[in-house]
């Protein structure tokens, strides 16, 4: 289980952004993650809660917005439909992965004291 | 109230950061790839689940490539036992011993390659640790990820893990010479698979054990390697800065 590993990086990410705008805490975290990434929604979430205990992240829900992978045709860029094979239905030519593979921190609430 | 927009909650800044969470390991693993191309050496991860012939595998690589120089990091949890086997197939080799963790990463690699001279060596094989999972995720710097897949672990493992398959630049079938014993296993099926998540499925089936296709394994990667390298020397004359 390599999701504490992601939530080990995340965290990373999420202490230099409050140190750079002077939070004190985080109240709200936001990432996405592709169904083709390797990283279970689920272990991040039960990862994250474990770990966010004791960090600027305590009080911060997680929330993982799941996206779908989506192929298209390299040559052509017709979608090509999962669970078959990834080649084009029009030309033939292996498909590419347009979505999906994203491991993505997207946006922090953080509580900054006034100046 | 707060003054600006009404919000409700002065001290409340949204931040959008979009970053990507292992952008730290990617700048690792560019730095490790950087390091292989200075050297000229071809880097190979390989991956696989445990007990799929990864480390017999190289053991015959050895005998295949005796005119090249190779070199492994071998990823394991609790013992060195696949170093100490690459090692007495002639292979110099680094231990790579990760504990609990379920996989290698950039930096773990780039620790181990303090531990080796990569000078004169035309082949590295990083050996993850045995898991069709985690290692998938991470970008060790490698040119092309290698999946081995045994005949014995079925023909659905393709659907079942398709992110490792997915990253996989070449799979190897391994152990086709119990494929006579396997009567509900069949090759065509495995390929029919892969192609459901690899749009260019590059398959190689071999035997370790009776040598059976490790040439087409050896030529594969002595053409990827003149492809990659086509001077076939390293070019050490290039200054290498290591990060801190």
């Amino acid at each position: 289980m390599h999701e504490y590993s992601i939530v080990q990086s995340l965290m990373g990410h999420i202490e230099a952004q409050a140190r750079e705008h002077g939070a004190i805490a985080v109240r709200h975290v936001a990432v996405r993650i592709g169904e083709l990434s390797g990283v279970d929604p689920e272990l991040l979430r039960s990862a994250y809660d474990l770990m966010r205990e004791r960090s600027i992240c305590a009080a911060a829900p997680l929330s993982v917005t799941p996206v779908a992978a989506r192929w298209a045709c390299r040559q052509c860029g017709a979608s090509v439909a999962a669970g078959g094979p990834l080649r084009c239905p029009a030309c033939g030519a292996p498909a590419r992965l347009v979505s999906g593979d994203e491991i993505l921190l997207e946006r922090l609430e953080l509580e900054v004291p006034d100046v | 109230m707060c003054e600006t927009c009404g919000c409700g909650d002065p001290g409340l800044v949204p931040v959008e950061v979009q970053e990507k969470i292992l952008s730290g390991n990617e700048r690792q693993a560019a730095h490790n790839r950087a390091h292989f191309a200075e050297h000229g050496v071809l880097t190979i991860n390989l991956m696989g689940s445990p007990g799929s012939g990864k480390t017999a595998v190289l053991e015959a690589t050895a005998r295949g490539l005796t005119h090249r120089h190779l070199a492994a990091l071998a990823g394991d949890l609790a013992t060195e036992r696949d170093a100490e086997r690459l090692t007495a197939a002639g292979i110099p080799c680094r231990a790579i011993t990760t504990g609990s963790a379920c996989h290698l990463d950039a930096d773990l690699v780039h620790r181990a390659l303090h531990h080796l001279d990569l000078h004169a060596v035309d082949y590295l094989f990083v050996e993850n640790v045995g898991n069709l999972v985690c290692p998938a995720v991470y970008d060790l710097g490698q040119a092309y990820n290698v999946v081995a897949l045994s005949v014995t672990e079925g023909e659905d493992k393709p659907l079942k893990y398709p992110v490792m398959f997915h990253r996989a630049d070449l799979v190897l079938v391994t152990k086709i010479d119990l494929l006579p014993y396997l009567p509900e296993v069949r090759l065509e099926v495995i390929r029919e698979n892969l192609a459901r998540v690899m749009p260019e499925p590059l398959v190689l089936p071999l035997s370790a054990r009776t040598e059976l296709g490790i040439t087409d394994w050896v030529a594969w990667l002595e053409r990827e390697r003149a492809h990659r390298h086509p001077s076939g020397v390293a070019a050490h004359g290039l200054a290498h800065q290591h990060g801190t």
